[in-house]
């Protein structure tokens, strides 16, 4: 056999596809999507994990982190000598109020000490602008990059700090990042924000000083040797500190920032997982139903070849180039789209994740194996229909194929039959004719409505999450949140500021909980019973009245430690004399962010052997003071800082805001697609099979809209049973997402408003009467004579 | 005669047709200048190419002419919209083609039915299947019908509207001969007792023995017109 580039078989594929250009394009994109897909969320994570990877042995990230009281210097030998540590460096950090001119809402930030000489050993900063600070100057700071973007600080500008008590300002001399903190996030925050929360460096020697710690510490950060067993670290580690009001050592895989990128990472590899298996899936369904047609419509010219001897593999070959052509299209296109989307969503995640920079890079094994998935997938959908081709024996080939075969529809069996018109039973007909065919249009078509479902369940999840969190349960306007457990009695003082409506104080002690052989650290809030602005809230969304006795631990929380009301939790509280208690579980809440107990407060005083002590006040303030209120509050020594509900709940939908955009831009999209890909895919094929029937009936004097009626009103029929099923799917998918991606940080709950059903299911029914229009506007044009004159 | 007294159906005058093909043009019809007469049964022979089939497409509003004039009792097809085209062969047209043309997802009689549903004055379904002799099958699907057997369901499907005016293409072309004849004895009953005029184009000469007229068309015009001073029943033919 002679093989040239073009010989007349290729000759022939080429045609074909051009005179399939419609359809074939619709598939190229439904692929394009699929695969753009992928490598949009394989190549960020990817990206992320490498940059992550090199930023942390570059700047050398700690591994093991803990937080204690105050310890001396002289402890540090100790623990270099724990086995398997590789160093260790020694910090105090503290927690401080800053006041910002022209910024007049509360801002808290975090201090982190650096060596005198400026060169930390783990946790390296990089500086993006100026220098590190000085320890001869006491006024001297590093600001992290986002707080400083976020203030438009330049280098010299200058802010107040409360520190210790004491009112200091402060001069930026640089702006850096570090790998401790590539995620910056207030503890309890529920987003970034970056201008009500800054991370800050200065030398140890000034914050010593200013924290009397002088040959102190109270954090430890160490890395460990290659092969060493870092829970046994941290095990050693915690019994030489626990006596310094240690907060309990923690790996890594704890450290807030290390957490949230895995969270990410995690959703990342749903999202690769998911979307493109729905893209892939389609196209194959596509790929099957038009190359099924090709080969009916091209019998006699497969019996024409093989008469003239060609074998069989190159008749299966031609077809299977066929179908690899319209992949290879698709890998390229959805390549280059994903590529583009990839570095868009890049840029969203920088915003969030403070790299140095982002080595966005596409891994060539991603690349491959965008191909192989694809091409398997479009052959498996295929294979059928070129085994076909392939086995036609040449003389059947030649006669022309047999007369469709038809029934009765189901329901006209039913009875129902006398109520319909000819052309009403046609359609009803035509779909009983290929039930497993329009099965799968119907799937195809209701994975898109499932993808408009998802896209929209994103934002009703996160509402909803709201509505509970800042409505039902927290309720106050604003947390304030004291240096050290102070007498309840501060209520009363905090009542006297002008503008202060009502004030609830809250006792919050940080504690490790322990049931069997599973563990969890955070903190008890202590709750007064009757209290207006902070609700608990059962299954229902009820509020548990809080029992005098015993303890309710988040949902979520019992079930990782495998706990039930009436089962007794030990709980380790890691302040003041640290004791170690057992305590009844009274009942489990219905939380979605992070993981909590809550007690009764005066339980919890007595539970501590201490008075009547708060952490803290909630309060409802007269919105015409805040400013005032503020002002106050940075510069009571007691406050160490606060929140106001509404901001961070404003924050929260800000920082979220560009990226549902992109999201649901992708998304509806990507359902515009799919629908449009299977609508019109289906429409062209009724359309090439039915065109003399049709045309037939325009002869009998059908009108075109009564023609289109036939035609459309089948794909109509499978639109509309697919957006009910798209509505299942949807939900089923989120519920696996929501399943996925939950985690002691939040779940997610299943919640989808109507609206968000009704947007699924108007994008669906827009794209398919797109699909159904174009199709309509071939039927316009049918030529009657052209069509009865040609053999079925 | 019989013929001469008639009214006119359709009355052609000068009629071209010229196929446009990118590089060639193809003059189909070269100015057909014609007369067909209600409830006359008119044969039009011709070999291929001769313009037959583009006159019988012209006459039943499924093409346009490229100049000329046709009129249907007066009104001329010539100038008519794609709309009123459309009425035109719902309500006054039937017409049988060669390779039948039924709706396959529809039985035999709602084949029929799917033209008595949108007709003006239509006869009852089963009426049009018995005139056919086909009322024993009108639940088959055409699946389920010999060949003979959906013509004759296709022609029950063209004479249901009661039509002025009966168009055949070929009918007989796919047919062996006793099918054939079952088939034009069909055609020779409707335009017996319903007096539905009738044409009948075929290229097999044999079939122009029982019409009234014989038109016989070559390279897009009228060759000859003779009239059958009598006229076979189908089933006196033979071929």
């Amino acid at each position: 056999m002679v093989v040239t580039p073009m010989n007349a078989l290729n000759i022939k594929l080429t045609r074909d596809i051009w005179r399939m250009k419609g359809q074939v394009a619709a598939i190229v994109i439904v692929i394009v999507c699929g695969i753009a897909n992928f490598i949009m969320f394989m190549s960020n994570m990817d990206s992320l994990m490498i940059t992550r990877e090199n930023f942390y042995r570059d700047y050398v990230f700690a591994d093991v982190f803990a937080n204690l009281k105050r310890a001396p210097e002289s402890l540090k030998e100790r623990i270099s000598a724990i086995p398997g540590v590789a160093a260790v460096e020694t910090r105090i950090i503290a927690n401080v109020k800053l006041a910002v001119d022209g910024f007049d809402e509360p801002v808290m930030a975090r201090i982190v000490s650096l060596p005198d000489d400026g060169k930390p050993l783990l946790n390296k900063l990089y500086i993006r602008k100026g220098r590190l600070p000085d320890a001869a100057k006491d006024n001297e700071v590093l600001v992290g990059d986002t707080f400083a973007n976020a203030h438009r600080f330049s280098l010299g500008d200058r802010f107040g700090a409360v520190i210790n008590g004491k009112w200091k300002q402060l001069t930026i001399v640089g702006v850096g990042l570090s790998p401790e903190f590539v995620l910056q996030l207030r503890p309890g925050a529920i987003s970034p924000d970056y201008k009500r929360y800054g991370i800050l460096w200065m030398t140890k020697t000034t914050l010593g000083t200013a924290y009397d710690m002088k040959g102190a510490f109270n954090d430890i950060a160490l890395t460990c040797t290659p092969h060493a067993n870092v829970d046994d670290v941290i095990r050693k580690l915690d019994q030489i500190i626990n006596r310094y009001g240690s907060f309990g050592a923690y790996g890594r895989k704890d450290q807030m920032s290390h957490r949230y990128l895995n969270e990410e990472f995690k959703q990342l590899e749903i999202f690769s997982f998911i979307f493109p298996a729905i893209f892939i899936a389609v196209a194959a369904f596509l790929l099957n139903v038009v190359i099924s047609r090709t080969v009916k419509t091209q019998r006699e010219q497969v019996a024409i070849l093989k008469a003239f001897g060609y074998g069989n593999i190159e008749i299966g070959l031609h077809y299977v180039k066929f179908v690899v052509f319209i992949v290879i299209l698709g890998v390229i296109g959805g390549t280059a789209t994903g590529v583009w989307l990839g570095r868009l969503l890049g840029d969203l995640y920088m915003k969030f994740y403070r790299f140095p920079y982002l080595e966005y890079r596409l891994d060539p094994s991603i690349f491959a194996a965008a191909i192989v998935i694809s091409l398997a997938a479009a052959l498996a959908g295929t294979a059928h229909a070129i085994r076909m081709a392939v086995k036609l024996p040449p003389a059947e080939a030649m006669r022309p194929e047999q007369p469709a075969r038809y029934s009765k529809a189901f329901f006209e069996r039913a009875g129902l039959g006398r109520f319909m018109s000819q052309p009403a039973r046609i359609i009803a007909r035509n779909l009983q004719r290929k039930p497993v065919k329009s099965l799968l249009s119907i799937i195809g078509i209701a994975c898109a409505c499932a993808t408009m479902v998802m896209s929209g369940f994103f934002k009703d999840a996160v509402d909803y999450m709201v509505y509970i969190q800042f409505t039902l349960s927290q309720r106050e306007d604003m947390k304030v949140a004291f240096i050290e457990p102070t007498s309840a009695r501060a209520v009363y003082s905090m009542n006297g500021i002008r503008g202060i409506e009502y004030v609830e104080g809250y006792r919050s002690v940080p504690a490790r909980f322990r049931f069997g052989h599973r563990s969890y650290q955070t903190a008890i809030e202590g709750i007064n019973p009757g209290s207006v602005l902070r609700h608990i809230l059962d299954e229902n969304l009820n509020p548990i009245n809080i029992p005098p006795s015993g303890i309710i631990l988040t949902d979520y929380l019992g079930r990782h430690l495998g706990i039930r009301p009436g089962d007794w939790l030990t709980v380790e509280v890691l302040e003041g004399e640290r004791p170690v208690r057992r305590v009844a579980v009274a009942a489990l809440a219905k939380q979605y962010m992070g993981l909590m107990g809550y007690m009764d407060a005066s339980a919890l005083n007595h539970l501590m052997r201490e008075g009547n002590a708060i952490s803290g006040v909630s309060v409802i303030v007269d919105p015409l003071h805040k400013k005032d209120i503020y002002k106050r509050l940075v510069h009571i020594p007691r406050v160490a800082g606060a929140v106001v509900v509404k901001d961070e709940i404003r924050n929260f939908y800000d920082t979220m805001a560009q990226s549902m955009l992109f999201f649901t831009f992708v998304a509806t999209l990507m359902a515009g697609v799919i629908t449009f890909g299977v609508v019109y895919n289906s429409a062209r094929i009724a359309l090439s099979e039915r065109s003399r029937e049709l045309s037939s009936l325009r002869v009998l004097g059908y009108t075109r809209g009564e023609i289109s009626y036939i035609l459309l009103g089948e794909l109509a029929i499978l639109t509309l049973a697919a957006i009910p099923l798209g509505f299942v799917i949807g939900r089923g998918l989120c519920s696996y997402i929501a399943e996925a991606a939950a985690s002691d940080i939040f779940r997610i709950p299943v919640v989808i408003e109507p609206a968000t059903y009704a947007m699924a299911a108007a994008v669906v029914m827009v794209s398919a009467a797109v699909s159904g229009l174009i199709v309509r506007h071939r039927l316009d044009h049918l030529n009657l004579v052209e069509v009865l004159k040609a053999r079925e | 005669m019989k013929v001469a007294m008639q009214k006119t159906v359709f009355s052609v005058r000068n009629l071209t047709k010229i196929y446009d093909m990118g590089e060639v043009q193809v003059h189909a019809l070269r100015g057909v200048d014609l007369d067909i007469y209600s409830g006359e049964m008119a044969v039009m022979l011709g070999p291929s190419g001769s313009g037959k089939s583009t006159l019988l497409n012209i006459l039943g509003g499924l093409d346009t002419a490229t100049g000329g004039e046709v009129a249907y009792k007066g009104k001329d097809l010539t100038k008519a919209t794609d709309r009123e085209l459309t009425e035109y062969r719902r309500f006054y047209v039937g017409f049988v083609f060669q390779f039948y043309n039924l709706i396959p997802s529809l039985t035999a009689s709602e084949n029929v039915a799917i033209v008595t549903e949108i007709a003006d004055k239509p006869m009852p379904v089963e009426g049009a299947l018995s005139i056919v002799g086909l009322s024993d099958r009108k639940d088959h699907f055409p699946a389920q019908l010999s060949g003979g057997e959906q013509q004759r369901v296709a022609i029950a499907r063209a004479i249901a509207k009661n039509p002025e005016v009966l168009l055949c293409d070929e009918p007989t072309g796919a047919l062996d001969f006793k099918t054939g004849i079952l088939v034009l004895e069909a055609l020779a009953r409707v335009n017996r007792e319903l007096g539905t005029a009738t044409v009948i184009i075929t290229h097999n000469a044999d079939i122009a023995a029982m019409a009234d007229r014989v038109i016989s068309l070559r390279n897009g015009l009228i060759a000859d017109v003779t009239v059958n001073a009598e006229k076979k029943l189908p089933g006196e033919l033979r071929w």
